[in-house]
């Protein structure tokens, strides 16, 4: 290898690691302030350590804002709406690749035509018929609007179109109902695309501010990014220690989990391509 | 085959199977979808027992009142700088990470989990992060400004700048998932026309990238570039954690716009015709989006 090239690549590297501490940078920041004592927060000059960690900035996010109630809020609303799509779209997925009916073309239309409706645009008629049900400010409000997943259709009817027919068939002639060759046979084909789905949706409903800002107002329903909105903007907000602890807490098992499951990770989040 | 069944019985499975997800999808998106449309002609008022047919007013305020042409305005600047800028910067550093991975596998790791950091992270959580990093006096990017003797600047409450710094946010956040992209695209590149390349003379660097990677890479390029315009459309989080769209309307966007209209003032029909635009510009980006992944599927 020549100088000339061996400099190249110090150079490239070099600037490849640049881009990325810049990229980390708040990440470090949002670290560094979580452990430092308000009066090195406030100090002039810049410090990357705190003289030494102040655990206590985390133990009053968790005492003083409600904390573990919106990571609660979060994993149950998460949860839900995992729950529910995957209730109603792994049957209609299964129909639609593998039994012949009348509306199959029609259904799987309006699937690709759903693909195409942003969230955001169904907000007010959707708001309008959960105040009409009086539902606001509930988990359901929160759940709701959510269940019914195109894209977690269309991703599982993809994946169900490539099983063989063969398998179903012989499934059928033992007997089995079609309810459980969907749950028993063909779901648990399915995981490649289930967890891509799950880390899809577990990803977008976490961090979702959009709806819960509009569909609940009471704090304690309120999930990690609408809490920690909360939290900021009462008087305690100007408590920078406590409330970058909070954003860790928060930012936490998104970022674990993809730093565990790297591959899984960018699978799920790119598959959504399709539907940002 | 098994055993002929009754036609009822089978119809009833079907329903029994997709119904429910059917009934669901037309319940929650495509009716109120419907609905939005028919909202967006009125001066519906959330609470209000009436209303009344406006015609086309609510479009025409968007377009000619000074603060909802600021949305539009805005929303479209946003765009246009974040794609760009976002593709640029994620294209070089995939083309690094691509070249490092063909002598330290692990670094090329490294170095891509660092990209994709912001992605995987709860935006609305690091937007107060960048808040503390922007601010006035005790900000970092203040006083490293300072320390190079330059003048800091209100990153978001100066007019002419808030959504520049919002879109250095939105380009911070993008950059790893369009990296991903690219390097996806990169590694279908085959090798062997490398080879072919250096053949007819083009060994070095940038006549490599111009003669192979640039041509092969133009269906992956078009396909991030509609995916970046698609999702920075869709700006929110940081102008409602950072801006409330202010100072004076300077960060308003489209999505914020209908936000603020709809379930702050409650005017359901002028925040109906705002999603309508809105769904508009996405609409026409996704179809275009899935022209071009019917074209790569074609293209392997």
């Amino acid at each position: 290898m020549t100088a000339k090239r061996i400099l190249g690549r110090a150079v490239m590297v070099a600037l490849l690691v640049l881009g990325a501490l810049v990229i980390l940078l708040p990440f470090f920041w949002m670290l560094s302030l979580s452990l430092k004592p308000a009066d090195e927060i406030f100090a002039p000059g810049i410090d990357f350590l705190p003289s030494r960690p102040e655990w206590r900035n985390y133990a009053k996010a968790f005492q003083e804002i409600q904390l573990f109630q919106f990571l609660k809020n979060g994993a149950i609303v998460c949860g839900a709406i995992l729950f529910f799509q995957i209730l109603f779209a792994v049957p209609c997925a299964y129909a639609l690749a593998h039994r012949r009916f009348l509306a199959r073309g029609a259904i799987f239309g309006l699937v690709i035509a759903g693909l195409l409706v942003p969230y955001h645009v169904t907000a007010i008629p959707v708001f309008l018929g959960l105040a009409q049900a009086g539902l606001l400010n509930t988990y359901s409000a929160l759940v709701i609007p959510f269940v019914a997943s195109v894209f977690g259709i269309f991703l599982f009817r993809q994946f169900f179109a490539s099983l063989s027919t063969d398998l179903i068939d012989a499934a059928r002639i033992d007997g089995l109902s079609e309810t459980a060759i969907v749950w028993r046979i063909a779901f648990p084909l399915a995981w490649p695309a289930a967890s891509a789905f799950a880390v899809f949706s577990v990803v977008a409903h976490w961090n979702d501010l959009f709806w819960p800002l509009i569909a609940v107002s009471d704090p304690n329903l309120a999930t990690p990014p609408r809490g920690i909105l909360y939290f900021r903007d009462e008087e305690a907000g100007s408590d920078f220690g406590p409330l970058m602890a909070a954003a860790t807490v928060i930012t936490a098992p998104l970022v674990l989990g993809f730093l565990l499951a790297q591959r899984k990770f960018i699978q799920g989040i790119t598959a959504s391509g399709l539907k940002g | 085959m098994s055993a002929p069944r009754p036609r009822l019985r089978e119809a009833l499975t079907d329903l029994w199977l997709a119904g429910p997800a059917t009934v669901a999808m037309l319940v929650l998106i495509f009716i109120p979808a419907l609905i939005v449309g028919v909202l967006s002609f009125t001066d519906y008022l959330f609470g209000a027992s009436t209303f009344h047919w406006v015609g086309l007013d609510n479009y025409i305020e968007l377009f000619t009142d000074r603060t909802g042409r600021r949305a539009v305005t805005n929303t479209l600047l946003y765009v246009a700088v974040v794609m760009p800028t976002s593709i640029v910067l994620s294209l070089v550093a995939a083309l690094g990470v691509h070249a490092v991975a063909r002598w330290s596998r692990g670094l090329a790791n490294v170095l891509r989990t660092a990209y994709f950091m912001p992605v995987a992270a709860t935006l609305v959580a690091m937007a107060t992060v960048w808040q503390m990093l922007l601010h006035p006096n005790l900000g970092l990017v203040n006083q490293v400004l300072a320390l190079a003797g330059m003048a800091g600047q209100e990153w978001l409450s100066d007019r002419g700048l808030v959504l520049y710094t919002l879109a250095v946010i939105g380009i911070w956040e993008t950059i790893g998932y369009n990296m991903i992209l690219f390097l996806a695209g990169l590694a279908a590149i085959p090798e062997h026309l490398y080879d072919a390349a250096a053949v007819d003379g083009a060994e070095r660097g940038w006549e490599r990238f111009w003669t192979v990677t640039w041509p092969l890479l133009g269906p992956t390029t078009l396909f991030v570039l509609v995916v970046t315009a698609t999702r920075s459309f869709r700006v929110f989080e940081t102008v409602a954690t950072l801006t409330n769209g202010g100072p004076a309307f300077a960060s308003d966007t489209l999505v914020f716009a209908m936000y603020r209209e709809g379930f702050v003032y409650f005017k359901a029909g002028y925040s109906g015709a705002i999603t309508m635009v809105f769904f508009f510009f996405v609409l026409t980006l996704t179809l275009i989006q899935l022209r071009l992944v019917e074209k790569r599927v074609h293209y392997r």
